[in-house]
């Protein structure tokens, strides 16, 4: 008993001194820390993904303190917590920036793109692929064994049931980039949400090649090139490549697209509306229509018909500023040209 | 005098603690990709090593002997160790920040650092008085720093070279620790 004792005396004093030892090191080493700092960590989400290009919320917060890192730099955060941050540090959270979504860049569900043999390995998209790149006939598809799932912290992938790919919750996802980084197939990509148009196929091979593959992988038809009356596609390894600084948002090139690979927004495709007070019936929009969506005679109010592809070209040519933008009721009837005779026009429906 | 000589050749050279013992292997590989960090590195264990040897030598003599607590030696070495850690590191802290930052996780695993404990421990079943093992800790974690500066500016060396990508990085790294492991075999002849 008396042994026991003595022990704990020992071991207990012994530890006593050691603690009133580091307590005064503390104070002679003491660093005071940075109340900004502190605060910035706390608005942070603390998920500690590293989206932000960081090692952690820890160092991003450090970072912003500093002076090195932008307010906005959370990816996770978006908005709010940029608009917080900011109030910390001081300084305007910059305004308008586009939001990232991770997008699956396939739509090969296993009723459009064929199996090449039943995988019957470990159920992880990474091991599948070193199987003869994967049990898919594209090569370039989503296998579905949902590797990104297991990487997303957010809960904002999943694998769809009726498809057997992967898609996105686009409310949940934060912009992380640790599915894209997690998909041996290189399917996810990050893409600003308010692209209008979207191609959602990878295949970069010779149509008869993806068509005897996938109902819905892109053959490089062209058909999209030649609808862009903007110029703003171009067809690399047998792809369109959209750039989105000539692009208006037409949509054309989605709503030619034989087989569907070229998405498009079309819940909120825009139609031009002419205010009939501000018209002068100068013409212009007319004249600046690509689709032939305009009629009206000079020094006439001007119409404007379900023909319109909503691209906004006649609202920035418009002198007096009469024409306004907004998103339309009914899908577009092409049949609605000048000249021709409209069907009546579908609902949209999402 | 010539004891002590014989200690100092003997813990640097001949019974080099990561070389000889393979004692201390976790932050040998771990921090010996850069010399600079590597030597920082030394410091901190030098620092710990000498004042552990000094305190667990004080602690073992006036306390442990005296209240036949011998059977606590490991668990008192420990908390010795880990205190001398949480001083080096709050002191780290303040004095050089990018080296705290560079030591990272493994300045804090020095507590669990069997070098530490094994100074400590080899000290008392040597029978060293309180000069011997001063010295003893000392010299050993000069050892320790050279076999580690060492090795880290080999590493530098091999990470700026053409390496085959099954070589490349660790698996390099440890050929080349255990060929210094082979080379300072050859001092074993130098004491009997």
């Amino acid at each position: 008993m008396l042994d026991i004792l003595t022990g704990v005396l020992a071991l207990g004093g012994i530890g006593l001194v050691f603690g009133l030892l580091l307590t005064l090191a503390n104070k002679i080493f003491e660093i005071p820390s940075d109340p900004k700092r502190d605060a910035v960590r706390n608005a942070l989400p603390g998920a500690n993904c590293g989206g932000c290009g960081f090692a952690g919320c820890d160092a991003l917060a450090d970072a912003i303190a500093a002076g090195t890192a932008p307010v906005n730099a959370c990816p996770v955060g978006g908005a709010a917590v940029a608009g917080e941050i900011a109030k910390i540090m001081g300084v305007e959270a910059a305004e308008g920036q586009v939001r990232n979504v991770a997008t699956v860049v396939c739509q090969g569900s296993t009723d459009r793109c064929k199996n090449k043999f039943d995988y019957h390995g470990i159920q992880d998209c990474v091991a599948a692929s070193l199987v003869n790149d994967g049990n898919r006939a594209c090569k370039y598809a989503c296998l579905g064994l949902g590797t990104c799932v297991k990487a997303c912290k957010f809960d904002a992938i999943h694998i769809d049931e009726r498809t057997g790919i992967a898609k996105v919750d686009p409310e949940k996802c934060t912009s992380c980039g640790a599915c894209v980084r997690a998909c041996p197939k290189n399917v996810l990509s990050l893409q600003p949400e308010t692209e209008p148009v979207r191609l959602l196929c990878r295949a970069a091979e010779e149509g008869h090649l993806v068509s005897d593959n996938c109902k819905i992988g892109c053959v490089g038809c062209e058909m999209c090139k030649n609808a862009c009356k903007f110029g703003a596609i171009t067809m690399v390894n047998h792809l369109p490549v959209i750039d989105y600084d000539k692009c208006v948002g037409c949509m054309m090139c989605a709503e030619t697209c034989p087989n569907g690979s070229l998405w498009g927004d079309f819940d909120n495709r825009k139609i031009a509306e002419i205010n009939r007070d501000l018209c002068i019936g100068c013409t212009i929009c007319k004249r600046t229509c690509q689709f032939e969506a305009i009629s009206g005679e000079l020094k006439q109010v001007h119409e404007v018909n379900e023909a319109c592809t909503g691209c906004g070209q006649c609202a920035a040519k418009c002198p007096k500023k009469a024409i306004t933008m907004h998103v339309r009721e009914h899908a577009r009837d092409a049949n609605a040209k000048v000249g021709t005779t409209p069907t009546k026009p579908a609902v949209l429906k999402n | 005098m010539n004891d002590l000589l014989l200690i100092v050749i003997g813990s640097v050279l001949v019974n080099n603690f990561v070389m000889s013992q393979f004692l201390g292997i976790c932050p040998f590989r771990g921090v010996s990709k850069k010399t600079e960090t590597a030597l920082g590195m030394g410091m901190a264990v030098t620092f710990v090593m000498a004042l552990a040897s000094l305190i667990t030598y004080l602690i073992q003599a006036y306390l442990l002997v005296p209240f036949k607590l011998e059977y606590m030696q490991t668990i008192a070495f420990i908390l010795v160790i880990a205190v001398l850690v949480q001083i080096v590191e709050i002191a780290l802290k303040k004095i050089s920040r990018s080296l705290y930052q560079a030591l990272g996780v493994y300045l804090p695993l020095i507590t669990t650092n069997c070098a530490v404990l094994g100074v400590a421990l080899l000290n008392t079943r040597q029978g060293y008085n309180l000069i011997e093992s001063v010295v003893n800790g000392t010299s050993a974690a000069i050892g320790f720093t050279i076999a580690i500066v060492m090795f880290a500016s080999i590493r530098e060396r091999l990470a700026a070279s053409n390496m085959p990508k099954w070589m490349d990085g660790f698996p390099g790294a440890l050929i080349t620790a255990g060929l210094m492991s082979l080379a300072f075999q050859g001092f074993s002849g130098l004491i009997h």
